[in-house]
C-alpha cells in the first residue's frame, strides 16, 4: 500500500495544473476517495485494540513472549481447594451448555498471558509445547467456541500439566482472576504430574475450587467419579519414536520390567521372580555406564546387557507398570504403543478414561500385595486373550494415548457425553478397535424374542401390469391362515390399477398402494400399512406355493425373526479363474442367499434397505432394474451376520429371475449381470458378509413314515 | 488526455486492488460491527516459536518417577490402612481378601434369632442366599457375612425399623467392626429430610443400599440395588412385556409420567415441575396431590384440576403403551417405578441426579435408560423426540435384556448382581469385562472361571471381531473346500472339530456291538478331533486292547456312576463341540457330518436327534412330556446330540447343587436338565436335524408309538409357547416298560420348572434337512446322499 500510493503520490500533483477544469472536479473527487480509503486501511492497520483482542488472535505469525504480561497483586483472592463433594449436578452449570441439535458442548479457551508475582517473577512457564498442543486441538475442533457468552466449557491457558513446574499459590491467584472464573465453575483443568514431595498427593494442590479436573494420577480417594476425568500422563516419546504395530504370536519374554528408580522394594521382588522363572523374566534398569551423548532415556540394562528403549517393550508379552511417587506413569503409554500388555500394579489408581474404556480388555490389574503371584496369574491367561489384550492396547494407545490432540478430545467427549447423555458414545464405539468393528455385528434385533403368531404377517406383491396372474397369488395368499393384511404395490404410474369391484374377495383387508416412479425399492419400503413385524415380499407370478408352505415359511420365520426366511435358493462362488465372486442357481448343496420373490423378513430390514442401504446401492439398483434381493440379502446378513433360512424342498419355480423370454443366451446375460451384482455390493459393503449353509428347514414330520393327516404342514413339496 | 486518463484509471484500480489485497483482511473485520456471521473464526494462535516451547517435563522426570524419601511400598499399604476408614472404605482397606483365599467364595448368614421379625423382603434375600450355591453355614468358612437382623427399612417412623442395631451387633463376635459383612438396605432417612443415615455404624460393611447417592457412595465398595416391592417374586420372576420389535415404536404415548406431585420438601423441586411437559397428546404427565394426612394444608390452585385428570388414566394403560417413561425421584433417589418401567419396555427418562445406578459397576445403563437432569426437564422432550427410531428399538431389547437378566426376582437381585460384583473385585484379573456383563446373556451365565475370552464361550463369535482374511488367504481356503468357502466373514467361529463323548452304561463290562459300531461311525467323521468314553459301570473297562481301532484318540474316563457326571466339565474336552451319546444311540457318519455342520451355525444351540415335546397338562396341573412323533419339538436327548461344551461347566458350575443331586435321583432327568439349561440361557428352542430311519434300538420309547393315535395340536394351537393342551391320549400310551422312567421324566420336569420358577422350555416346529434333502435330483449331485436312504 506505501508503495502504491507513494507512486500516485508523485505523479498526481504533477498532473493536476495541466488539467481543464472540467477534469479537474473529476480528478479531485477520484483522488479524496482514494485518500479516504488510504486513510481508513491505514487506520485499521494500526489501530491496535479497535476490535476487542483481535491482534491476539489474528493468524499472522507471533511468538509466545509477546503475549500481554499480567501483574499478580501478593494479595489477590485465592479459589477454594477442591470440592471433593463435587458432582456435575452440584458444582456444574448445565444451563450454559442448553440444548442443540448437534449435542456438542461450546469449550472456550482464555487468551494467552504471561502472569507474574508483584516483583515481576514469572508464576509459571508460559505454556508448555505439550499444553500448546492440546489448546490447538480444541481449537481446531469442533467444540471450540471464541464466544466466550456462548460457551458451556471454559479451559484456561495456564499450563497446570505440570505442578512441579507452578508456584502453586501464585497460580491459583492467576485461576481466580479469569474474566469467567466464578467459583471455577465449569472450567476445566488438565493436569499429567500432581503433587510433589515429600506426600504426593494424587490430585492437583493448586486450589481449583469447583473447577472440573482432567487428572493424570488419580486415586479412588481424589477421584470424583463422574465429575473428574482420569487421562493419561502423556509420553513425549510418542512423537518421537514410530514403533510399527507388531502382530500377534510368541515374543521372546513373558515380563518385562522397564522402569527406572523403582523402590528397591519392588524391585526386590521383580528380582524374585526372575530367579524363580529364568529367562522369561526381564527386570532392566538405567543404564549406568552409557557414553556421552546417548540419551539415558533411550537406554535400559540389565547387568551389561544395553537395550534400546522403548523398543524393548516389543519384545515381551507382559509389561510391568508399578507406581512410582505417582500412581500415573507415562511409561504406560509406552508400553501400550509397543502393544505390550500392561501389568498395573498400582492399588487404588484410577486408570485414564475409565469412564469409558474397559481395561479388562486390555492389561491385568494386580493388587500391589498379590506381586509374588504375578507369574502364575499371568500364566492363566489364555493365549488368544493375550493376542487381544495386545491388539486392544495398541489400539488404546493409537485411539486415546498417541497425541495431546487425541488425550483433549477424549476429555471432552467424556464431558460432552456427561452432559447429553442420550448421545453419548457407545462402550463398542469406545473399546473396539477398527478391525474389531469392521468384522463384528451388532444385530439389531439382538434380543431372542419368538413374535406371538397371533401377530400374522402382511404379504406385499410388487406389480407393474401382470393383473391375471396378481389376482392369483392374492387368492392363493388369502388362504394362508396367518396372513393378516394384503398390500398391492402398484408400480405403474401409466396405468390405474384395477377398480375396487374387480379385485378377488379376501377375507383379510386390501390395500393398494400407488407409487410415484418405477422402482424396485417401493417393494422395500417401510409402509406405514405393514402393522405386523413379518413381511412376506411375493413376486406377481408367485402362485405355487401351497398354504401350508407359506404357513410353515411364517412359522419358521417367527423361531428365526432377523433372518431372511425364503423358498427359493442361490448361492455365490468364488470363481478361481476369474477372481471374482459368481452367482448360482443350479441345484446345489448349499444356499447363502433366499429370493426375495417369495421371502419372509422383519420390517425393520425394509426400514434398514430404504434409510441405512450402504453407499449407491440403493440407487444403483433402482437404475438398473436387478438384484434389489441381492441387496437385501447382503444387508441382512452384513447387519445380523447370519444366514438364510431356506424353507421347503425346491419347486420348480417359474425361473422368478428371468422375465419375459426363457432363452439361453438371455439367461446366460442374466447370470452375468447378477454375478456382477454379487461383486458390487461386495465391493460396497468392503466384505462378503453372506453365510454359506447346507441346511434348510422343514417341518419336524416332513416325508416322516407317518399319516400325513397328523401331520400341521401336510402339503409340503407338491407340485 | 485519453492515454493519460486510461493510465490514471489503471493506476486507480491498482492502488484499489493492492489495498484490497493488502487491507481486505482489516475491511472483512470491519463487517465486525454490522455482524457477527461475516467474522472469522478467533482460533488459538499457531505461535512461531512453538517448536521451541518446552516439554512440560523432562523425559528423565518422566521416566524415573521415584522418590527415595518416601515410605516403603509395605509402610505406605500399613499407613493407608489405618487413614481410610469407614467412609474412606475401599476393598483394599476395608476388607480381608485372605479370608476368601482359603475357601473361596462362601457366605454365611447370622443364625435368625426368634424373637426378630424379618420383613418379608429380607427373608426372602436370606433364603436366596441360603438356597444358593455359595452359601455356607460355617462362619469360620466364610468370606461374606450376612446380618440376620432386617436393615431394610431404616425410616425410624416404619414399623418394621428394628432398634439398638448398634448394641445388637457389637454384641456379634463376627462382627469384627463389619468387615467382610454386608447389609441391605432398601429405605434410609425419614420426613423431612431423608437422610442417608442408617441409625447405626456400619463401620467397614459393604453397604447395598437402594437409592444410593454418589456422595455418600464408597465407589468400588458399595452396591447400589434397585428397590424392590415385597412382592417380588423369589425365583422365576415375570418376564419383560416386550413381544415386538417394531420401527418406528408404535407406542400410543411417547412419554409419561403418572404419580404424586409433593408440594413441599425433598424432591419437590422436580416433582412440582413434571406436569409443565404434559400436552395432552403424546406426553402424559399427571400429577396428584393427593399424599400424606395433611396435603390439603400446601395445595395450591393447580391441584384439584390436576387430581381429577389423574384419576382419568391408569398406570398400568400408560406403561403398557408409552415409549419412554419418566422415573424422577420421589423423596428418596430411586422408586419402584424404575423396575417396572423397565419391565414394561417403557424406556426409563431418569431424573435422580446424584442417584448411583443400580449395579453401575456393571452395568451400562447408557444403553438402556436415558439418564436425564432435573435441573434440563423442560428439554428431556426434545431431547428424546431426536433419539433415532433404531436407537430406540435398542434401547428396548435392552429393558427386557437387563430385566430378565438381572432384576426379575430376588434371587436374580442379590445372587447376580451382588456376589458376581464383588466375587469380580476379589480377583481382578478373572473378572467379567463390560461387555460381558450387557451382552446377551449376561454376567452371570458367562463364568470366569471357565474362561476370560469371549471366543470360548458359545454366545459372542457374532460380536466378537475378528481379522478378516485377506482375500488370497481367502481364495486358497475354498480352494480346500470344493465349493465356496464356509469362512465366516464376520465374527468369529466356534472350532472345526468335535470330541465325542460316549456315555457307557451297561452292566455287562464288555463291550456292546452297538457302542462298537457307534464308535467305527463316529471316528468315521472327517470333523472328529478325539473320542472319550465315560464309563459308568461298576465293572473296570476292557483293557485298550479290546476297544476298536480309530484314527482318532479315545480315551476311557472312568465315571462315579452319578448321572450327572456326564455334563461334568472334563479338561480332556478340547473342542467346543461336544458330541454327547449313549452307547446304544445307533448314527452313521453322515448324520453326524451334517448334524456337526448344522451346530456351528447354531453353536450356542442343542442340536440333535431324538426330540420330546413338552407340555401343560391342565387337569393333572402339571407339566408333561411326549417322546411321540409329534408336530412340534422342545427337548432334544443328549443321547445323540451336538452342543458346546461350556454347557458342560454351567451344568457343574452354575447351577446350585441341590438340583445336580435332584437329577442324580431321578432316571433320565439329566437330558432334560440339559435341555432346560440351555433354554434358559438362549430363550431359544434346540434343533433337530435329518435322522435316518432306522431308530428301533437307539430311542425305546419311541418304538411303537408312531401307530397313528399321537395328537396332533388344533391347527389354532400351534403356538409353542406355554401352557397348551397334552396330545391326545399320551398319558394312556406309556407302555408298562417305559412307564417308570416316563412318569419320572414327568416328575422331573414338574421339579426343574419349579426350581428355574417358571418353565424355561421352547417349542420349535422345523426340522434341519441338507439343502438337497429328498429332492427330485440325482443323488449323485447330493452331499448326503445316505440321509436319505431307508
Amino acid at each position: 500500500i506505501m508503495c502504491a500510493s507513494a507512486k500516485y503520490n508523485t505523479r498526481g500533483p504533477a498532473l493536476i495544473p495541466r488539467m481543464k477544469t472540467k477534469h479537474r472536479i473529476y480528478y479531485i473527487t477520484l483522488f479524496s476517495v482514494l485518500l479516504l480509503g488510504l486513510i481508513a486501511t491505514g487506520m485499521l492497520q494500526f489501530w491496535p485494540h479497535s476490535i476487542e483482542s483481535s491482534s491476539d488472535w489474528t493468524v499472522e505469525k507471533r511468538s509466545v513472549h509477546d503475549v500481554p504480561v499480567v501483574k499478580l497483586p501478593a494479595d489477590s483472592p485465592i479459589p477454594e481447594r477442591g470440592d471433593l463433594s463435587c458432582r456435575m449436578h452440584t458444582c456444574f452449570d448445565v444451563y450454559r451448555c442448553g440444548f442443540n441439535p448437534k449435542n456438542k458442548i461450546k469449550v472456550y479457551i482464555y487468551s494467552l498471558k504471561k502472569y507474574v508475582d508483584e516483583y515481576g517473577m514469572s508464576v509459571s512457564n508460559t505454556i508448555s509445547r505439550e499444553y500448546n498442543e492440546l489448546l490447538t486441538a480444541i481449537s481446531d475442533s469442533e467444540f471450540y467456541t471464541d464466544d466466550v457468552n456462548r460457551a458451556c466449557l471454559f479451559v484456561p491457558s495456564i499450563d497446570v500439566l505440570n505442578q512441579n513446574a507452578l508456584r502453586i499459590k501464585e497460580t491459583a491467584q492467576a485461576l481466580a482472576q479469569l474474566s469467567r472464573w466464578d467459583r471455577g465453575t465449569n472450567h476445566l483443568l488438565f493436569n499429567m504430574l500432581p503433587g510433589g514431595p515429600p506426600d504426593y498427593n494424587t490430585a492437583l494442590d493448586v486450589p481449583r475450587d469447583r473447577a472440573l479436573l482432567a487428572g493424570g494420577g488419580f486415586s479412588t480417594w481424589t477421584y470424583r467419579q463422574g465429575y473428574d476425568v482420569s487421562i493419561p500422563v502423556y509420553s513425549p516419546l510418542s512423537g518421537e519414536v514410530d514403533l510399527p504395530e507388531r502382530g500377534p504370536g510368541p515374543r521372546r519374554y513373558f515380563i518385562l520390567s522397564s522402569q527406572m528408580s523403582l523402590h528397591p522394594e519392588y524391585r526386590s521382588e521383580l528380582e524374585a521372580l526372575q530367579a524363580e522363572n529364568g529367562e522369561s523374566v526381564l527386570i532392566l534398569d538405567k543404564c549406568t555406564n552409557l557414553s556421552d551423548g546417548i540419551p539415558a532415556v533411550r537406554k535400559r540394562c540389565h547387568k551389561n546387557q544395553v537395550f534400546d528403549y522403548p523398543q524393548v517393550l516389543q519384545e515381551s508379552t507382559f509389561c510391568v507398570v508399578l507406581r512410582g511417587a505417582r500412581l500415573g506413569q507415562a511409561v504406560l503409554s509406552d508400553v501400550l504403543q509397543a502393544g505390550c500388555v500392561p501389568v498395573i500394579i498400582a492399588d487404588s489408581y484410577i486408570l485414564p478414561f475409565s469412564e469409558v474404556l474397559d481395561w479388562k480388555r486390555a492389561s491385568v490389574v494386580i493388587p500391589e500385595e498379590k506381586m509374588p503371584e504375578m507369574y502364575s496369574i499371568l500364566q492363566s491367561v489364555p493365549q488368544r486373550q493375550i493376542e487381544e489384550m495386545q491388539r486392544q492396547a495398541r489400539w488404546f494407545w493409537e485411539a486415546y494415548f498417541r497425541s495431546m490432540k487425541a488425550i483433549a478430545l477424549a476429555t471432552l467427549q467424556i464431558i460432552n457425553d456427561r452432559i447429553y447423555p442420550y448421545a453419548a458414545i457407545s462402550y463398542e464405539e469406545w473399546n473396539d478397535p477398527p478391525a474389531v468393528k469392521w468384522s463384528s455385528v451388532s444385530n439389531p434385533l439382538f434380543l431372542p424374542l419368538i413374535p406371538p403368531q397371533s401377530q400374522g404377517f402382511t404379504a406385499i406383491v410388487l406389480t407393474y401390469d401382470r393383473v391375471e396372474s396378481l389376482f392369483r397369488v392374492i387368492t392363493e395368499v388369502s388362504k394362508v391362515p396367518s396372513l393378516s393384511k394384503l398390500l398391492v404395490v402398484w408400480n405403474n404410474q401409466n396405468k390405474n390399477p384395477p377398480e375396487d369391484s374387480l379385485w378377488p374377495k379376501i377375507r383379510v383387508p386390501l390395500k393398494v398402494v400407488r407409487t410415484a416412479e418405477n422402482k424396485l425399492s417401493n417393494r422395500f419400503f417401510p409402509y406405514d400399512e405393514i402393522e405386523t413385524e413379518a413381511v412376506l415380499a411375493i413376486d406377481d407370478d408367485i402362485i405355487m406355493l401351497t398354504s401350508d408352505e407359506l404357513q410353515f415359511g411364517y412359522e419358521v420365520w417367527r423361531e428365526f425373526p432377523d433372518r431372511l426366511v425364503g423358498y427359493p435358493g442361490r448361492l455365490h462362488l468364488w470363481d478361481h479363474e476369474m477372481n471374482k465372486w459368481k452367482y448360482e442357481s443350479e441345484w446345489t448343496n448349499e444356499v447363502s442367499m433366499v429370493l426375495t420373490g417369495a421371502a419372509f423378513y422383519h420390517k425393520y430390514f425394509n426400514y434398514l434397505y430404504t434409510y441405512k442401504m450402504p453407499g449407491d446401492i440403493k440407487n444403483w439398483v433402482d437404475a438398473h432394474m436387478n438384484c434389489e434381493d441381492i441387496a437385501m440379502n447382503f444387508l441382512v446378513a452384513n447387519v445380523t451376520g447370519k444366514s438364510v433360512i431356506k424353507v421347503t424342498p425346491r419347486k420348480k419355480f417359474k425361473c422368478p429371475e428371468c422375465t419375459a423370454i426363457d432363452g439361453l443366451s438371455l439367461d446366460q446375460t442374466h447370470m452375468v449381470e447378477r454375478s456382477e451384482c454379487i461383486n458390487k455390493f461386495a465391493s460396497v459393503f468392503g466384505t462378503m458378509p453372506l453365510k454359506v449353509v447346507e441346511h434348510r428347514a422343514d417341518p419336524v414330520l416332513y416325508k416322516d413314515d407317518f399319516p400325513e393327516k397328523l401331520k400341521s404342514f401336510p402339503n409340503i413339496g407338491s407340485l | 488526455m485519453q492515454t493519460r486518463k486510461k493510465y490514471l484509471f489503471l493506476t486507480f484500480l491498482a492502488s484499489w486492488l493492492l489495498l484490497f489485497f493488502f487491507g481486505g483482511d482489516k475491511l472483512r473485520r470491519f463487517a465486525f460491527f454490522s455482524g457477527r456471521k461475516a467474522e472469522v473464526r478467533r482460533n488459538w494462535p499457531h505461535w512461531t516459536d512453538r517448536s521451541l516451547l518446552q516439554s512440560f517435563a523432562e523425559p528423565e522426570e518422566l521416566q524415573s518417577d521415584g522418590d527415595p524419601s518416601l515410605p516403603s511400598p509395605q509402610e505406605r499399604r500399613a499407613a493407608r490402612l489405618s487413614v481410610y476408614k469407614n467412609s474412606g472404605c475401599r476393598m483394599e482397606t476395608c476388607f480381608d481378601f485372605s479370608r476368601c483365599e482359603k475357601h473361596g467364595f462362601k457366605v454365611f448368614t447370622y443364625p435368625r434369632e426368634r424373637d426378630q421379625p424379618l420383613s418379608e423382603s429380607y427373608s426372602k434375600i436370606l433364603a436366596s442366599i441360603e438356597r444358593s450355591r455359595y452359601y455356607t453355614p460355617d462362619p469360620a468358612a466364610a468370606c461374606l457375612f450376612v446380618l440376620s437382623i432386617d436393615t431394610l427399612d431404616r425410616d425410624h417412623l416404619s414399623g418394621q425399623y428394628v432398634r439398638n442395631v448398634d448394641e445388637k451387633i457389637r454384641g456379634f463376635p463376627l462382627w469384627n467392626g463389619g468387615r467382610n459383612h454386608l447389609i441391605f438396605n432398601l429405605y434410609s432417612g425419614t420426613w423431612p429430610n431423608y437422610t442417608e443415615d442408617l441409625g447405626f455404624d456400619i463401620g467397614q460393611a459393604i453397604l447395598a443400599k437402594a437409592s444410593f447417592y454418589t456422595q455418600n457412595f464408597r465407589p468400588g465398595f458399595d452396591i447400589s440395588i434397585p428397590l424392590f416391592s415385597k412382592d417380588h417374586p423369589q425365583r422365576g420372576g415375570e418376564k419383560g412385556w416386550l413381544y415386538q420389535d417394531s420401527i418406528p415404536p408404535k407406542k400410543k404415548y411417547l412419554l409419561v409420567f403418572k404419580g404424586k406431585r409433593y408440594l413441599t420438601g425433598i424432591g419437590s423441586g422436580t416433582r412440582n415441575a413434571l406436569h409443565h411437559i404434559h400436552n395432552g397428546k403424546d406426553i402424559v404427565s399427571l400429577t396428584t396431590c393427593k399424599h400424606g394426612k395433611d396435603w390439603e394444608k400446601h395445595k395450591d390452585t393447580r391441584c384439584d384440576k390436576d387430581n381429577i385428570d389423574y384419576e382419568k388414566f391408569d398406570y398400568q394403560e400408560l406403561l403398557h403403551n408409552s415409549t419412554f417413561c419418566i422415573v424422577p425421584r420421589g423423596r428418596r433417589l430411586g422408586s419402584f417405578r424404575f423396575l417396572e418401567a423397565l419391565q414394561a419396555a417403557c424406556i426409563p427418562v431418569l431424573l435422580s441426579d446424584g442417584w448411583e445406578l443400580p449395579f453401575a459397576e456393571a452395568i451400562d445403563w447408557g444403553k438402556a435408560a436415558v439418564v436425564g437432569n432435573e435441573r434440563l426437564l423442560l428439554q428431556i422432550p426434545s431431547a428424546i423426540r431426536c433419539i433415532h427410531p433404531e436407537r430406540v428399538l435398542a434401547f428396548q431389547q435392552q429393558t427386557q435384556f437387563l430385566w430378565d437378566a438381572y432384576f426379575s426376582s430376588v434371587d436374580k437381585i442379590h445372587l447376580p448382581g451382588l456376589w458376581q460384583i464383588i466375587k469380580d473385585r476379589l480377583l481382578p484379573h478373572r473378572s467379567r469385562s463390560r461387555f460381558l456383563w450387557n451382552t446377551l446373556p449376561g454376567g452371570l451365565l458367562a463364568l470366569p472361571d471357565f474362561s476370560t475370552h469371549l471366543g470360548d464361550f458359545p454366545f459372542y463369535y457374532l460380536q466378537h471381531g475378528r481379522t478378516l482374511p485377506a482375500p488370497a488367504e481367502h481364495s486358497q481356503l475354498s480352494a480346500c473346500h470344493s465349493t465356496s468357502p464356509l469362512l465366516p466373514f464376520s465374527g468369529s467361529s466356534p472350532s472345526e472339530k468335535f470330541t465325542a463323548f460316549i456315555r457307557a452304561i451297561s452292566p455287562a463290562g464288555t463291550l456292546s456291538q452297538p457302542i462298537l459300531r457307534l464308535i467305527q461311525a463316529v471316528s468315521a467323521s472327517q470333523y472328529c478331533a478325539q473320542i472319550l468314553v465315560l464309563w459308568s459301570c461298576e465293572k473296570p473297562p476292557p483293557p485298550s486292547g479290546k476297544w476298536p481301532q480309530t484314527t482318532v484318540p479315545l480315551t476311557i474316563i472312568q465315571g462315579s456312576g452319578k448321572l450327572s457326571d456326564r455334563f461334568f466339565p472334563y479338561t480332556a474336552i478340547q473342542t467346543d463341540a461336544v458330541l454327547s451319546l449313549d452307547e446304544h444311540t445307533s448314527l452313521s457318519t453322515s448324520e453326524v457330518d451334517f448334524a456337526f455342520v448344522v451346530w456351528r451355525s447354531f453353536p450356542e444351540r442343542i442340536v440333535g436327534f431324538p426330540t420330546l415335546s413338552h407340555f401343560w397338562d391342565p387337569e393333572q396341573q402339571h407339566w408333561g412330556y411326549t417322546s411321540k412323533w409329534t408336530n412340534e419339538l422342545s427337548i432334544v436327548l443328549t443321547a445323540a446330540a451336538f452342543y458346546h461344551r461350556y454347557y458342560h461347566s454351567l451344568f457343574t458350575e452354575y447351577l446350585p447343587a441341590g438340583l445336580r443331586e435332584l437329577v442324580d435321583g431321578l432316571a433320565a432327568c439329566e437330558d432334560i436338565l440339559m435341555n432346560v439349561l440351555v433354554a434358559a440361557v438362549t430363550k431359544l428352542p434346540p434343533i433337530k436335524v435329518t435322522q435316518r430311519k432306522q431308530q428301533k434300538e437307539s430311542v425305546p420309547q419311541q418304538v411303537g408309538r408312531g401307530d397313528g393315535d399321537a395328537g396332533t395340536p388344533p391347527a389354532g394351537e400351534r403356538s409353542p409357547s406355554p401352557p397348551r393342551s397334552p396330545p391326545a391320549k399320551v398319558k394312556g400310551t406309556a407302555g408298562a416298560a417305559g412307564g417308570r422312567r416316563f412318569s419320572q421324566r414327568q416328575d422331573c420336569l414338574d421339579q426343574l420348572a419349579d426350581w428355574f420358577g417358571y418353565m424355561p422350555l421352547v417349542s420349535s416346529q422345523l426340522r434341519l434337512d441338507p439343502v438337497l434333502f429328498k429332492d427330485q435330483v440325482s443323488v449323485l449331485r447330493k452331499k448326503y446322499p445316505r440321509l436319505e436312504k431307508p
